[in-house]
């Protein structure tokens, strides 16, 4: 009798208990994105509601359209509305605490993503997703100085806006894994504002100077569309891009993909606009059984190679970018 | 540099207060006038052959001139054009600062059509029935309802960025139709077409205001737009005509920006670039406070800036130098245009015992 009796209890607790995690897995998310400025932008923002839609999220979506005194109001809303979790990518650094100690007297848990921010307190967010920029540079460096086998190869930079740290760092990167390596040199470094028009403008100029770029064994750019308009400018040259002079940049946009299927560009290092996926599974494993997150959580800088372009090309060209 | 002289009352590229004299004299004045200009140029040209040894080496490429003067010619292109666009605009006191803008408009109109399936010519007309259609709207604003240029323009130039992307969408519009890539890959007898076309509404701009009186009516309000207004010129049509014309001129460099990629960039094509053709004008002499223009020394303004910036990237300074050392040459050519520097110069220069 009290054996079946517990039996029976253990059942239902059991029945609640599941009931209680699929009610949990129905969870509400507040997303305050920045707006919708670069095309990776709009990318993460899409990737995001797709994650959403595949955990079965509820996401309450606000674009702050540049604006952080937008983002502390969706961040306000979010918290009148109850929500389980907010996500946001902050548009600048500082200034977050009062309203993010308002999130933490309400017991909802806030995950940056992309970018962080300063803040004296560390416990105001649970933990933020981002991807390493100085590691980005070095992936690119790591594959030339592969690729080079230990060859002499002179190489020209295309630079991001000087003075931002995605530029900054993916410099950095760069120079840190070709250290040691003395067959590998950058020869000239420009900047090209992260702009294709300019990175065709600088590669011009580089190709003249070095005499129409025979002595130029590789490129790299900051970022992909500065690569590509390098590219115009290397097949205006006469040269062909992917072979005479090889091809690397950051981000994985579709028009590198597009690239690297006609052979004109040799590998994009990844930087991922699933910043929400890790941001799901650690509010999932958080909400479970509180376990807490790293502080920050950094993206894989995946190195993508021609083989893959078709896949990732049909895979991202619908994204927004 | 040729300034077609028809009539001896007319004003020429020498400015206003120059005396009637015969078309010889007249050129040579022509000539003189655009000395600091061309002093500059070529100075910058030498910082360049410095920097680079090659510099001056051109050489065929698929039939198309290839080497850094070819460059300089090319990449000036669209700021050359704003420069006329900028200069006729300043000329009659006025001030266009969406010429960037309706750059961005131009191209993304221009491909988006394109890759719509509308054949190349029809997209062309369109980009260029845009920049009309803006150049319109800064007019009516500034001559019809008064807004002082500055503000009117800057109207377009915030809101019309917006306008580009909303086109766009956002992002990158890429195409491959060939007639469209042609306008900036295309050449005349191994020029590339963008420098073709340049000199070319540099010269029919010079044939229409310096052939005609059309040039005196534009400085002439101006100077002064009430006198104007009195003498029986319609001040009102010439300033909308002004914006017409800049406008026309940007979404031509919006073509040739586009056609440059191979896709139109709402977000950065043409960025800054009013500012650019503005000092082009100011290097070229113009004032900004109108009745004073010079097409042909704003073209070459066009082209020190440009010479710069290409001799910048051939030096292979470091990234952070390139704004110093622009501002720094800007100024010296500004410095020696000042009325001191005329002074100066004017002391030192040998007599003639008459």
């Amino acid at each position: 009798m009290n054996t079946k009796l517990l039996l029976s209890t253990a059942v239902a607790s059991v029945a609640l208990l599941g009931a209680s995690a699929h009610a949990a897995d129905k969870m509400t998310v507040g997303f305050s994105q920045i707006g919708s400025e670069s095309g990776w932008r709009a990318a993460e923002t899409s990737v995001t509601k797709l994650d959403a839609k595949k955990l079965g999220v509820d996401l309450k979506f606000s674009d702050a359209q540049q604006k952080q005194e937008n983002q502390i109001k969706a961040v306000r809303s979010f918290i009148a509305q109850g929500v389980d979790a907010i996500f946001m990518a902050p548009v600048v650094a500082t200034g977050w605490d009062p309203v993010l100690k308002e999130a933490k007297e309400a017991n909802i848990p806030v995950i940056l993503l992309d970018r962080t921010i300063d803040t004296q307190d560390p416990s105001l967010y649970l933990t933020a997703v981002g991807s390493d920029t100085v590691h980005e540079g070095a992936v690119a460096g790591d594959w030339l100085v592969k690729t080079a086998a230990g060859k002499a190869c002179n190489v020209v930079e295309i630079e991001g806006t000087v003075g931002s740290s995605p530029a900054t760092n993916r410099k950095k990167g760069f120079a840190d894994a070709l250290a040691g390596h003395d067959n590998v040199k950058v020869i000239r470094s420009q900047t090209g504002d992260f702009v294709r028009a300019k990175g065709k403008e600088v590669m011009e100029s580089f190709l003249k100077a070095e005499n129409g770029g025979k002595a130029i064994c590789a490129v790299y750019a900051h970022n992909d569309d500065m690569a590509v308009g390098a590219i115009q400018a290397i097949k205006d040259a006469g040269l062909k891009p992917g072979k005479d002079i090889l091809v690397v940049s950051i981000d994985g946009v579709p028009d590198i993909f597009k690239a690297q299927m006609a052979g004109e560009s040799n590998a994009s290092v990844e930087l991922t606009p699933d910043m929400a996926g890790p941001a799901f599974a650690a509010l999932a494993a958080f909400k479970k059984d509180g376990t807490k997150p790293p502080h920050f959580i950094q993206t894989e800088s995946k190195l993508l190679l021609p083989d893959t372009a078709k896949a990732e090309y049909e895979k991202k060209k619908d994204l927004g970018y | 540099m040729t300034i077609p002289a028809r009539s001896p009352t007319q004003p020429g590229a020498a400015g206003p207060s120059r005396a009637p004299t015969g078309g010889g004299r007249r050129r040579a004045r022509a000539w003189t006038s655009a000395l600091p200009q061309l002093v500059a140029l070529g100075l910058v040209f030498a910082a360049c052959r410095l920097a680079s040894p090659q510099f001056f080496d051109v050489r065929l490429q698929d039939g198309r001139l290839f080497g850094s003067l070819v460059d300089v010619f090319y990449r000036g292109a669209p700021v050359a054009l704003l420069s006329i666009g900028m200069c006729v605009v300043v000329a009659a006191r006025g001030i266009d600062l969406s010429v960037g803008t309706i750059m961005a408009i131009a191209g993304a109109v221009a491909a988006t059509l394109v890759n719509g399936g509308l054949a190349w010519p029809l997209c062309v007309l369109a980009a260029l029935g845009v920049g009309v259609a803006c150049g319109l709207w800064n007019g009516v604003l500034v001559s019809v309802l008064r807004i002082q240029p500055i503000v009117a323009t800057l109207i377009l130039m915030v809101a019309g960025r917006g306008l580009a992307q909303l086109v766009t969408g956002g992002q990158i519009v890429t195409f491959d139709d060939r007639g469209l890539i042609g306008i900036s890959a295309g050449t005349v007898l191994g020029l590339p077409l963008p420098v073709a076309i340049t000199a070319a509404v540099l010269l029919g701009a010079l044939l229409l205001l310096r052939g005609t009186a059309l040039g005196m009516f534009l400085e002439a309000t101006g100077a002064n737009a009430r006198a104007s207004h009195y003498a029986g010129v319609d001040t009102r049509l010439v300033t909308v005509s002004t914006y017409v014309a800049s406008g026309l001129c940007a979404a031509v460099a919006g073509l040739i920006a586009a056609g440059d990629i191979r896709g139109a960039d709402a977000n950065n094509a043409g960025l800054w670039l009013e500012l650019n053709a503005i000092l082009a004008v100011v290097v070229g002499g113009g004032s900004l406070l109108g009745g004073r223009f010079s097409l042909t020394r704003s073209v070459l303004g066009a082209l020190i800036i440009q010479a710069m910036g290409t001799g910048i990237l051939l030096s292979g300074f470091q990234p952070e130098f390139n704004l110093i050392v622009e501002a720094v040459v800007v100024m010296a050519v500004l410095l020696a245009q000042s009325p001191p520097a005329a002074r100066l110069a004017n002391f030192l220069r040998p007599r003639r015992t008459a």
